[in-house]
């Protein structure tokens, strides 16, 4: 390059400009994002903060061994904790089949027409459709006309419901995340649909599979409004024995201490939040490690 | 004037049942531990407080009873008792004639029973040092549909020219049901521009941190947050009464204080698991109404409550038996 020195010197001196500015407007955006990152990390510090301050008091065995009561230090979560876990369960019992079932019929088996398309595209809306619509479901149809009444197994049958399109999306993507060349290998040599199927796809999908099933758990375990919406108890001084038992769960409970005059209520609310957070956090880490021993392999 | 109905009504069942004979079938306190089975209560949740604390207590004389009791509001309540998905219906105000309908066209005879007293209170801001008291006209004047008071100042001259907010229960609540009923003469006729919540917690919130408010929700919820709120006395027929315990039970706190109730199925009085908990409910809600923030009935209106149960007199005192008759013939 020949240029003369005072031009030279002009031009290094514009650049640098440039250079400082655009490394400015670097800097500036990465203040921003680590600015939005800490509100966002802090309000929830703030919240657990809060909730912990309060609640931490209250949770000790006691808590956790009583059924609710009128006097906040008798008062505790024993109906609530054991209706999540069963509605809980029993929802894994029924969803997690039907949904990877479902799945696999898309993903390997069903053929690629227009009504595979429809199907797809309804279950990818279902997954958006508001809870409280699928309560109405279930009211309707398992509460009524059933006639599970209110039992646990009513709740649960709802809550698959709402975390069926999840489960279905999620195990999808897992399947298609299994390369074609595994499955065409074992064609190659003979295999029929359903061992491929077994042998091949299935192991392989199984971490991404489960993962996507716990978290979608770990929604039904929040959801209230469905709960509400079938007729879920408020006070139950008992814990289900079988599946046709009445239940509370833990968010109905949060609410209705939250909702009480007494500041006590309010802090065995803050108890029951912490409750209700270390089932989630469980069930999360559940999630991940899954997904660390699946993909160790 | 409705507390003067209620009474009426209580001492017309009271002579009524001037000879109970009801030792077969009432089961003594030793017979409550054999008991089994289920009860099943839904229902308002202004008289929630006091039912989960009678199931609390029954449960430790009954273990073997398992007692639930939902919280669906009045309306709610009312109409799984006519499903017959419940058998007993907690109601914050008497039931309704097409309510009544429904349930006895469904086939479901229902008792009424009252089991506390509980007061309407009006709040305003800590900070408010204008209110002294307000008439049912001024209320009236600022509830109405076609209300016109957007400012202190247009219900009374010499009160601040300062925009008024209105703070009240939701439209599924009894408390609203009973307000509106009698500061605008109609059942759920209410100006719509207040903030409203289903959460007595959020109204207390919302009054006691702005300064130009006024609100109304159960009595319970002011003597809890009596430390942050202000209740407004009302000019009632006794003259200006402020809402007290004491006030509420003799009645002078009026018109803003109401019974609240229990519904049983009369079918489901043949099970005597909900015979020895509707004897044990009546029995003990004087008691437990106290403990609660609510206030007791009168012993003799528990008492007539009881007759009515031990004879399953069915029908409401505030629906004239011609009125559900003609209802259901139609």
């Amino acid at each position: 390059m020949k240029t003369s020195p005072s031009s030279n010197g002009e031009s290094l001196g514009h650049r640098s400009a440039s250079l400082r500015r655009r490394h400015l407007i670097a800097a500036l955006f990465k203040a921003l994002c680590i600015g939005f990152t800490l509100f966002a990390v802090s309000v929830l510090g703030l919240l657990i903060a809060q909730v912990g301050a309060d609640g931490l008091p209250w949770l000790d065995t006691q808590f956790l061994n009583n059924f609710p009561s009128r006097f906040p230090e008798k008062a505790g979560i024993k109906s609530a904790l054991y209706g999540t876990l069963w509605v809980v369960s029993l929802t894994a019992l029924i969803a997690l089949p039907m949904g990877v079932l479902a799945a696999i019929y898309l993903e390997d088996y069903a053929p690629a027409s227009r009504l595979t398309r429809v199907i797809e595209i309804n279950i990818a809306n279902l997954a958006g459709v508001p809870s409280i619509v699928y309560g109405i479901l279930g009211l309707a149809i398992f509460v009524r006309f059933f006639g599970l009444e209110r039992s646990v197994l009513a709740g649960a049958m709802t809550m698959s419901l709402l975390i069926l399109p999840v489960i279905i999306i999620s195990s999808k993507e897992a399947i298609r995340a299994v390369p074609s060349s595994i499955r065409l290998a074992a064609y190659a040599v003979g295999a029929t649909q359903w061992q491929v199927v077994r042998s091949h796809v299935l192991p392989a999908a199984i971490p991404g599979i489960l993962t996507g099933v716990i978290l979608a758990l770990s929604r039904a375990i929040g959801e209230t409004a469905p709960l509400i919406m079938i007729g879920a108890l408020t006070y139950v001084a008992f814990t289900p024995e079988g599946p046709m038992d009445e239940f509370t769960a833990l968010p109905i409970q949060i609410f209705n201490w939250a909702s009480r005059p007494q500041a006590e209520f309010h802090e065995l609310a803050a108890a029951g939040i912490i409750v209700l957070l270390v089932v989630l956090l469980t069930m999360n880490a559940l999630a991940v490690f899954i997904r660390y021993k699946g993909t160790q392999k | 004037m409705r507390k003067m109905i209620l009474l009426a009504f209580m001492t017309t069942f009271l002579v009524a049942c001037g000879e109970p004979n009801v030792d077969n079938t009432m089961p003594g306190v030793d017979g409550r531990v054999s008991l089994s089975g289920k009860v099943q209560l839904d229902g308002s949740s202004t008289v929630f407080p006091i039912s989960e604390a009678v199931a609390e207590d029954f449960g430790a004389v009954a273990p073997k009873v398992r007692v639930t009791v939902g919280v669906s509001g009045t309306g709610g309540g009312f109409k799984k008792f006519a499903n017959q998905e419940i058998d007993i219906s907690d109601a914050s105000r008497p039931i309704k004639a097409s309510e009544a309908a429904k349930a006895v066209a469904a086939g479901v005879g229902f008792i009424e029973l009252p089991v506390a007293y509980d007061g309407i209170s009006l709040v305003v801001s800590l900070e408010n040092d204008w209110v002294d008291y307000l008439t049912v006209a001024e209320l009236n004047q600022i509830w109405q549909p076609d209300s016109t008071v957007t400012t202190w100042k247009d219900v009374r001259l010499e009160w601040p020219a300062e925009t008024i907010r209105l703070y009240g229960p939701g439209t599924d609540s009894g408390t609203f049901d009973y307000f509106t009923g009698v500061v605008n003469g109609k059942e759920q006729a209410s100006r719509g521009d207040f903030t409203a919540s289903e959460d007595d917690n959020v109204l207390v919130q919302g009054i006691s941190g702005d300064k130009y408010s006024l609100g109304y929700f159960g009595f319970a919820y002011y003597i809890e947050n009596a430390d942050k709120l202000r209740a407004v006395p009302i000019l009632g027929p006794d003259g200006i009464v402020a809402p007290t315990v004491a006030t509420i039970n003799n009645g002078t706190y009026a018109p803003l204080s109401r019974p609240i109730f229990i519904y049983v199925n009369k079918s489901a009085l043949d099970r005597p698991e909900v015979v020895g908990f509707v004897d044990y409910y009546l029995e003990n809600a004087g008691k437990l109404a106290g403990e609660v923030g609510y206030i007791a009935l009168p012993a003799s209106v528990y008492q007539a409550a009881k007759d009515r149960v031990a004879k399953k007199i069915t029908g409401s005192a505030y629906l004239p038996d011609s009125t559900l008759s003609k209802l259901v013939g139609q």
